[in-house]
């Protein structure tokens, strides 16, 4: 099976490490990846912020980038969401590549139907599931699923799970002071569970947790879910390879 | 809308005050989250709560592109049933109306049920401009009121209130406006609405004038309907010899059948009842029983410029139950009063810029005031996609343009234009991952994000470069 890779710009230029873990998560299953390298950025820091008409070039692209592929892989809740719930106010064209978009873990579970990719993590665990993925897409248990079948893993629950961690795009520069007191909020209850790592499957909101993480020196780092998904017992994740 | 909210600040300058206030944060974290909890069990308990949501929303969306059949309907029922409809264009005409209709029945004061579009058109200021004192007797209302304060939720006004904030407010006002508080008066619940029922009953005894809104208006019978918990509403609506109601024009329902729906979606996602305690429903008057006079003031207010945009007017169906308020992670940090107007929260931050318009620094900043993290539209009752509207509005202001989104605008329109240019984003990142070490951790300009957060380190090389190395 062959997929083109959505990257997006955040993982490509911020957290290549997410996204070379994507590529070799989706190898090690026997799935062919294309990197298609006309692709950026799916517009939606602009089409949110307003500026639909400087999105619209940039919808264009990537509609192009992708042609051709039935399966367009991203390991981003919020670029998957901006594809298939947005393109379709940019035209016909644009809609059609919403079904042929794949969040990573929908397309694990949906279309490749593994639980179990072969991962080792001995880690304790906490997932945050991002507004987009958990509301836009749907994304359920799919990505608990994934990691409660991770070698070494213990998955314990985030209290306040759903609630947003703040980032919400230029929300976060726009509203400061809301945005810090939910990224804080967040990050507290991550603390609260004595995990060793917060999870997503969202670069963005794993870059304000981040922030926050380290700002308050909390004893737990944050990872992308591909990651964590990427490390096997041979070739384990290890600190280095991270950030 | 209300003067009370002139000159208020920006959103953001407004939030930041109340994010750094422990005691509010901790009052509305605490009952946020209580009604929340008790929302979702309520509706977890109703097998068929999507197809009411599903038919809420038709029945509003239906009832609204036809708003003119329908509210003229209304007035041939409301006057065949004895009562008298106005028709009033904007705040200041509706208000006007009644000081005109109170005037004429020689009174000086008049009791209040607990009203949204009251307060959107300030009648009370109005009022009070004319000698005319108008009593709140909505618990909640009322420690507004007394408190000299403004309202911060849409169903629980004082919610920015604890208990011994109120029994402070209690102590020191009641007096000023009635029967004072009883001597000794302690936190306790019961405490506090005694002294509140003691207080609001010498009022509803005296009142010849009541002063309502709707939450439901029946254009095939003239029936308004009024939900409620306290009971203070159902006096106000029986007691008094003149009733006056003035409601938005998009609270009308074609049909008896129509309400069966709300009745059950509007208390669960309010209150978390299956039912509400009190709901009262009337229609013109009759000759031995209630009010023998009855005014509808049918208010618009830029409600029909609100029906004019496509996107814009699911906004109208709201039924201001407030679970989107109780659910926003905005709301429960920055608190109502951020919002500069009588609708605050998610609701607000799509109704008031549309009713208003965005000419302020207050209006044009909230239709920014949300992450877009959808929470509001999975609660609401009438499937209002707030996060849609929100996006649709700041499309409005960017194209309407202003001063202070020059800078922005330059940014969008230069970001826009790298990310449409793949070799140019490449030899950026190439620059940016090259100097990264000479990076300061504060870059200028990014100062709303370091004052609180860390930015990321930058990678080595960008996965477009990994990429080329190590798969081409
Ligand atoms: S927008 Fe929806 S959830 Fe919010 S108050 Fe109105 S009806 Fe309720």
């Amino acid at each position: 099976m062959r997929v083109a890779l959505f990257v997006t710009c955040l993982n490509d230029a911020v957290f290549p490490k997410t996204a070379v873990a994507t590529v070799r998560l989706l190898e090690r299953l026997g799935v062919q990846v294309d990197f298609p390298s006309g692709q950026t950025c799916c517009g939606q820091p602009l089409f949110t912020t307003g500026y639909r008409a400087r999105a619209a070039p940039l919808v264009r692209r990537t509609v192009r980038a992708f042609e051709g592929y039935e399966y367009v892989v991203t390991p981003s809740g919020s670029c998957a969401a901006m594809v298939r719930t947005h393109y379709g106010r940019f035209g016909p064209e644009a809609a059609e590549l919403g079904p042929r978009t794949y969040e990573l873990t929908e397309f694990l579970v949906d279309v490749l139907g593994v639980t179990d990719v072969g991962a080792y993590f001995p880690y304790k665990v906490t997932y945050h599931p991002s507004c987009h993925g958990l509301r836009l897409l749907g994304l359920g248990d799919r990505p608990r699923r994934l990691l409660g079948a991770v070698k070494g893993l213990e998955l314990v629950e985030l209290p306040g799970a759903e609630e947003c961690c703040g980032f919400g795009g230029t929300f976060a520069v726009k509203n400061p002071d809301v945005s810090a007191a939910m990224d804080a909020d967040k990050v507290r209850s991550a603390v609260s569970t004595g995990g060793d790592v917060l999870c997503g499957a969202d670069s963005s909101c794993l870059m304000h947790l981040g922030g926050m993480l380290r700002r308050l020196s909390a004893p737990l780092r944050e990872l992308h879910l591909a990651e964590i998904l990427a490390g096997t017992e041979e070739d384990p994740w290890r600190e280095e390879s991270g950030r | 809308m209300s003067g009370v909210f002139v000159g208020m600040p920006a959103f953001p300058e407004a939030a930041r005050t109340a994010v750094a206030d422990a005691t509010l944060r901790s009052n509305l974290r605490h009952a946020t989250h209580t009604i929340r909890d008790k929302r979702a069990r309520a509706v977890a308990e109703l097998a068929d709560w999507v197809e009411l949501r599903e038919a809420g929303r038709r029945i509003k969306e239906q009832t609204l592109r036809h708003l003119d059949r329908h509210l003229l309907r209304l007035e041939e029922s409301v006057t065949g049933a004895g009562g008298t409809v106005h028709w009033a264009a904007d705040a200041e005409e509706a208000n006007r109306i009644v000081a005109d209709l109170v005037r004429a029945t020689g009174e000086t004061e008049v009791v209040k049920v607990k009203s949204m579009a009251t307060q959107e058109i300030g009648l009370n200021e109005a009022l009070a401009a004319e000698g005319i004192r108008a009593y709140e007797t909505d618990l909640a209302e009322l420690i507004v009121q007394l408190g000299d304060d403004r309202p911060s939720h849409i169903l629980v006004p004082a919610i920015h209130r604890n208990r011994g904030e109120i029994r402070d407010v209690f102590r020191s006002e009641m007096g000023k406006w009635g029967r004072p508080a009883p001597d000794g008066l302690t936190d306790a619940p019961a405490e506090l609405a005694e002294a509140a029922r003691l207080h609001l009953r010498e009022k509803f005894l005296r009142a010849k004038v009541g002063i309502s809104g709707a939450n439901f208006m029946v254009a095939e019978t003239g029936t308004l309907v009024v939900v409620e918990s306290e009971g203070n509403g159902r006096m106000c609506l029986t007691l008094p010899e003149t009733l006056i109601s003035v409601v938005g024009i998009e609270k009308v329902v074609p049909s008896w059948r129509d309400l069966e729906v709300f009745l059950q979606t509007l208390p669960r996602s309010s209150t978390a009842e299956r039912m509400n305690p009190y709901t009262s429903m009337w229609t013109g008057t009759s000759d031995d029983d209630g009010p023998s006079a009855f005014h509808l003031v049918l208010l618009d207010a830029g409600r029909t410029d609100v029906l004019a945009d496509e996107t814009g007017r699911q906004a109208l169906r709201c039924i201001r139950c407030s679970a989107c308020l109780n659910v926003c992670p905005v709301y429960e940090r920055a608190g109502g009063h951020a919002y500069g107007s009588v609708y605050p929260g998610p609701i607000g931050a799509i109704l008031t810029p549309q009713l208003r318009g965005t000419a302020s620094g207050i209006d044009a900043s909230l239709p920014y005031a949300s992450s877009l993290c959808g929470a509001c539209y999975e609660v609401c009752p009438v499937a209002i996609d707030i996060p849609e509207v929100l996006v649709h509005l700041r499309e409005r202001i960017v194209e309407r343009g202003g001063p202070g989104h020059r800078r922005e605008r330059a940014t969008m329109k230069a970001a826009g234009w790298v990310l449409d240019h793949p070799s140019l984003l490449a030899a950026g990142e190439r620059l940016a991952t090259r100097t990264r070490a000479l990076h300061p951790r504060n870059p200028p300009g990014a100062r709303a994000w370091t004052e609180s957060r860390d930015l990321p380190e930058l990678p080595a090389e960008p996965f477009r470069d990994w990429w080329r190395k190590n798969r081409t």
